[in-house]
C-alpha cells in the first residue's frame, strides 16, 4: 500500500475540489446511515463521469489502496463506511437517467442515480421502477443494487435484483465488463444476480439497464389499528393465507406509530398496539372484487378500526408515516440501532413476542416497522450513546433477534445487507463450506481484497 | 453412476477428474458426454423435504419433477408464478434451474431466477454447499442461488433448493388478435404491454397466413369478461379462445409440441425492438418461431445445421444475440455471443478450480 503515491496519482486526475483530502474536507464522509461506526478515509473523490471512477479503481489497484464506492450514504448496514486509510469514491454526480425506452419498457441509469427519480422520469409513460426503500427519495441506484434492497413493495414484485437486467460494472482489478444485457432473459450463469448485492466486494457498477412496470390502474389501501402488536401479526396470516396477493402488508408498533405521527402527522391512531397497512394495486376490476374481500377478512381479525384511504393524497400520507418512520423514531431517542431480520411468516407472532420479551430483559425500548408480508423485521433499538455500556447494551439485544432469526429459521438481513454491522453474524447463518466459497469468489474477483474490504467478509490476512 | 445420496454423490465427485450431470434427460441440447467423462445421474435425489403452505415456500431435492410439485402446490392453491416448460416431458426442479429456462407465465411477475431462494450444492471439491435462504426474502451473503440460473452445471450439482410460490390464480382467459404485418403485431405488443393492465402472458406468434397475438389474463372469474374487454379495446379486436383451447395453447407453449421432428428447439433472449430484423433472418432459413413473454425471449425450432444458427447470432448486426440449444444433438449448447466472460472465468475458477465439471 502506497498512499503517498496514490494521493500524488489522484491530484493529477483530480482537481483540488473534487479531492477532498483534508480532515474537514473528510469527515462528513466518515460515516453513513449506521452512524454508530466511524472511519476515516485516506481521502474522498467526487467522481464525475464514468471514466474517473474506472481510473481510481485502477489507480487504488495499482498502489493496493481499498476502497468504497458511495452514493448517498444511506445504507444501514455499514456498507457505505470508508475504510480505514482508504478511499471514498462519491459517485453522486454520476446520476444522469442516459434513457428511457418507453415501448420496451427499460431505463439506463448511472449508478448514482435517484431511486425516485428513476420512477419520475418513466412517469409520463404510464411506467415505474418498482423497488422503494423507504429512502428512496435520495437513496442511489448504485447502493441499491450494491445491497439488493429491498422496500415495501417487495412482496409482489421482489427485490431490487428482480429489476435489474444489465450492469456496466468495473471489477476491482480494474477491467470493465458487461453483465446481462436488455432482455428480461437470459443465457449462461446469472452473473448480473451474482453482482447485485455483493455489497461492493466485486467492483463497482457504473451504469445498470432496470425494467420499468406499467403503473397499476387502481390502488386500495387500508389501515387497522388492533390492541396488541400480535394481533395485527395474526391478521398477516389471515390475509396471506386467502389467496389475495397485496402490493404491501406492514406493520408497526405503538412507538412506531407515535414517532411518525410526530413527525409527519400521517393521521394513525395513536393508542394502537399494532397498526397494519394492506395494499391492494392492480385493476380496478379486480381490486373492486378483491378489496371488499380484504376488508372483510381484516374485520374478522378484530381490530378496533378500520380506516380505508379515501384519496391519493390519503394514501400517500400512510406512506409518507411509514416511511419517514426510520428517522422519526430519532425524536424519541438520541440513539437507535435499525435492525433487518427475516422469520418464516407463520413465526411473526412468536418472533414479536421474543422481541418484546429481550426488550424487557435489556431494559432498551424497542420499536418495531417491518414488512409484515415478508416476515422482514426491522426493529429499532432505542438507547442513549451518552450512558457508558448503553450502545454494547444495544448491539447485544440487535444480536439476540438475529440469533433468533437464525433459529427460526430465517434470515440475518432481508434488505440492508451484512454489511459491517452483521459481519459476525453471517458465520452464525452459513457454515465454513458456505463461507470458504464466498471468500474463494472473493479472492479470485479481487485477490487485493481492497474493493469494499471489511464488508460482509472479515479482511484476510494475506 | 447414480448415487442414491448426497453423500455418494460427493464421493464421486472427488474421485473423478472429469464430471457431467444427467437428470431427467428431458433437454438433450445441453448435455456435455464426450469420452472419459463421467456421468452423474441426479435423478435419484428426488422428494419434498420441506413444504409448509402457509409459509409459500418449499424445499426439494433437486432430482424432483416438476409434475409432483406442481400437483402438490394445486393441491393447496398454489403454483410456481415462473410456469415452467417440459413439466410433461418429466423435467427436474434442478434441470430447470440449471437450464434457466420459465415459461410463458413468467411475464407476471418474473421467471426461475426471480423464484429461487435457496441452494444445496455440490461444488468441483466435493463441497456440500449451501447459499441463499428458506425465506421469502434474504439477503445475507452473496446470491450464488442466482448464478446456478443457466450455470449448465459448471460450478456443480445441485442437489437441493428452496422455492418461493405464489397463491394460483382461481381463473385463466386468453383474448387472440390476428395481423397480417408483423410491424402491426408488434405495434399492438406494444400498446398492451405499456397499459396499466395484469396481464399473465403475451406471446406473438408467426404462422402462415400472418402472426397471432395471444393475452392471457389470471385472476378472478368474475373480473375476466371486463377485463378481456379492455384488452380487445387496447388491441382493437380479437377473438376470446374458449376454455379448452385457452388450456390448449398455453400447455402447447410450455410443452414445445409444435416442434418439428427433427428439429433443434433455441432459447434466445431477446427485446421487442430485435423482433422485426430477427424474424426475418429466422423465416428466411425456415424456422418456426415464437416470440414468448412479451417479445423477451425467442423460442426457435431450427431446422438446419445449429453451426449456421451460431453464426448468424454472432454476426447478427447492431445487437449481440445468445442462445441456448435445448432440444437436439448435445455438446455445445451455447450460441452466440457472450457476455462477461473475464468475470464468469473468476468465478469458474473460485467453485470449481480444478475444472472438474464440464462446461463454461
Amino acid at each position: 500500500m502506497d498512499a503517498a503515491a496514490l494521493l500524488g496519482a489522484l491530484a493529477d486526475l483530480y482537481p483540488p475540489d473534487r479531492l477532498l483530502t483534508q480532515s474537514a474536507q473528510v469527515i462528513p464522509f466518515e460515516s453513513d446511515g449506521l452512524t454508530s461506526f466511524r472511519a476515516h478515509p485516506l481521502a474522498v473523490v467526487l467522481a464525475q463521469n464514468q471514466e474517473e471512477v474506472i481510473d481510481t479503481v485502477r489507480l487504488c489497484y495499482r498502489h493496493e489502496v481499498p476502497f468504497v464506492a458511495r452514493g448517498s450514504g444511506t445504507s444501514l448496514s455499514g456498507g457505505s463506511l470508508p475504510i480505514l486509510d482508504g478511499i471514498v469514491i462519491a459517485l453522486n454526480r454520476l446520476d444522469r437517467i442516459l434513457s428511457i425506452d418507453p415501448l420496451q419498457r427499460l431505463a439506463v441509469v448511472e449508478a448514482g442515480a435517484i431511486n425516485l427519480n428513476v420512477s419520475k422520469a418513466a412517469a409520463p409513460y404510464g411506467l415505474y421502477y418498482a423497488p422503494d426503500p423507504s429512502s428512496q427519495l435520495i437513496c442511489t441506484i448504485g447502493g441499491n443494487l450494491a445491497f439488493n434492497a429491498g422496500g415495501a413493495h417487495c412482496l409482489k414484485h421482489g427485490m431490487t435484483s428482480n429489476h435489474v437486467l444489465g450492469l456496466k460494472v468495473v471489477l476491482p482489478d480494474g477491467e470493465v465488463v458487461r453483465l446481462g444485457g436488455q432482455s428480461l432473459e437470459g443465457v449462461g450463469p446469472d452473473l448480473v444476480g451474482l453482482f447485485v448485492g455483493s455489497e461492493g466486494l466485486f467492483g463497482i457498477a457504473l451504469e445498470a439497464t432496470l425494467r420499468l412496470l406499467p403503473s397499476p390502474e387502481s390502488f386500495q389501501t387500508v389501515l387497522a389499528a388492533y390492541h396488541s402488536l400480535e394481533a395485527a401479526g395474526h391478521a398477516v396470516a389471515r390475509v396471506v393465507s386467502s389467496g389475495i396477493l397485496p402490493g404491501a402488508i406492514e406493520i408497526m408498533d405503538n412507538l412506531a406509530i407515535q414517532a411518525a405521527e410526530a413527525a409527519v402527522h400521517a393521521g394513525y391512531p395513536l393508542d394502537a398496539g399494532g397498526l397494519l397497512i394492506v395494499e391492494l394495486e392492480g385493476e380496478t376490476s379486480t381490486l373492486q372484487i378483491e378489496f371488499p374481500e380484504l376488508l372483510e377478512i381484516i374485520r374478522a381479525s378484530g381490530p378496533y378500526e378500520v380506516r380505508v384511504a379515501q384519496s391519493a393524497a390519503d394514501r400517500q400520507l400512510i406512506w409518507k408515516g411509514r416511511k419517514s418512520s426510520f428517522s422519526a423514531v430519532g425524536r424519541l431517542s438520541p440513539d437507535y440501532l435499525v435492525q433487518d431480520g427475516v422469520v418464516p411468516r407463520s413465526r411473526l407472532g412468536e418472533a414479536l413476542a421474543e422481541i418484546t420479551r429481550l426488550s424487557s430483559i435489556y431494559g432498551l425500548q424497542v420499536a418495531n416497522v417491518f414488512h409484515a408480508g415478508d416476515g422482514n423485521l426491522h426493529p429499532l433499538i432505542l438507547f442513549d450513546g451518552n450512558q457508558p455500556g448503553a450502545l454494547e447494551r444495544a448491539k447485544a439485544l440487535a444480536g439476540e433477534i438475529l440469533e433468533m432469526c437464525i433459529r427460526f429459521g430465517g434470515s440475518i438481513t432481508g434488505e440492508h445487507g451484512v454489511g459491517v454491522e452483521k459481519l459476525e453474524y453471517l458465520p452464525r447463518m452459513f457454515a465454513q463450506a458456505d463461507l470458504e466459497v464466498m471468500r474463494a469468489l472473493r479472492r479470485q474477483v479481487d485477490p487485493l481484497q481492497i474493493a469494499n474490504r471489511g464488508k460482509m467478509l472479515a479482511y484476510a490476512q494475506p | 453412476m447414480k448415487p442414491a445420496s448426497i453423500a455418494e454423490l460427493q464421493e464421486q465427485v472427488v474421485s473423478s477428474p472429469c464430471l457431467t450431470l444427467h437428470g431427467a434427460g428431458t433437454k438433450p441440447g445441453l448435455h456435455l458426454y464426450q469420452n472419459g467423462v463421467t456421468i452423474l445421474d441426479t435423478s435419484g435425489l428426488t422428494g419434498v423435504i420441506t413444504y409448509q403452505p402457509e409459509e409459500f415456500t418449499f424445499t426439494a431435492l433437486a432430482g424432483t419433477r416438476l409434475a409432483e410439485i406442481a400437483k402438490l402446490l394445486e393441491q393447496h392453491g398454489q403454483y410456481l408464478p415462473f410456469d415452467p416448460p417440459l413439466v410433461e416431458r418429466g423435467a427436474t426442479l434442478g434441470g430447470t434451474v440449471a437450464a434457466g429456462l420459465s415459461g410463458p407465465g413468467r411475464y407476471r411477475y418474473g421467471g426461475v431466477r426471480d423464484f429461487l431462494m435457496g441452494v444445496r450444492f455440490v461444488d468441483g471439491q466435493g463441497r456440500l454447499v449451501s447459499a441463499g435462504g428458506k425465506v421469502v426474502k434474504n439477503s445475507a451473503g452473496f446470491d450464488l442461488p442466482k448464478l446456478m440460473v443457466g450455470s449448465l452445471g459448471q460450478y456443480g450439482a445441485l442437489v437441493e433448493v428452496t422455492f418461493k410460490v405464489f397463491p394460483r390464480p382461481p381463473a385463466y382467459a386468453t383474448l387472440k388478435a390476428s395481423y397480417l404485418s408483423i410491424e402491426q403485431a408488434l405495434e399492438s405488443l406494444y400498446r398492451i404491454t405499456t397499459a396499466p393492465l395484469d396481464l399473465f402472458a403475451v406471446e406473438l406468434v408467426p404462422g402462415n397466413a400472418g402472426l397471432e397475438l395471444w393475452v392471457r389474463l389470471a385472476g378472478r372469474a368474475e373480473a375476466l369478461p371486463e377485463r378481456l374487454e379492455r384488452v380487445r379495446g387496447v388491441l382493437g379486436g380479437g377473438e376470446v379462445l374458449d376454455d379448452r383451447s385457452e388450456h390448449g395453447v398455453w400447455r402447447a407453449a410450455r410443452e414445445f409440441t409444435w416442434l418439428a421432428e427433427g428439429a433443434s428447439l433455441v432459447k434466445l433472449p431477446i427485446t421487442p425492438g430485435t423482433v422485426l430484423a430477427l424474424d426475418r433472418m429466422l423465416a428466411e432459413h425456415g424456422a418456426v418461431r415464437r416470440y414468448s413473454v412479451g417479445c423477451n425471449l425467442a423460442w426457435v425450432g431450427w431446422p438446419a445445421p445449429i453451426e449456421l444458427l451460431d453464426h448468424l447470432l454472432r454476426d447478427f448486426p447492431g445487437v449481440s444475440l445468445s442462445g441456448l440449444l435445448v432440444l437436439g444433438q448435445g455438446g455445445q449448447p451455447r450460441l452466440g455471443a457472450r457476455t462477461g466472460a473475464y468475470f464468469a472465468r473468476r468465478v469458474k475458477l473460485a467453485l470449481d478450480p480444478q475444472g472438474r465439471w464440464l462446461g463454461d
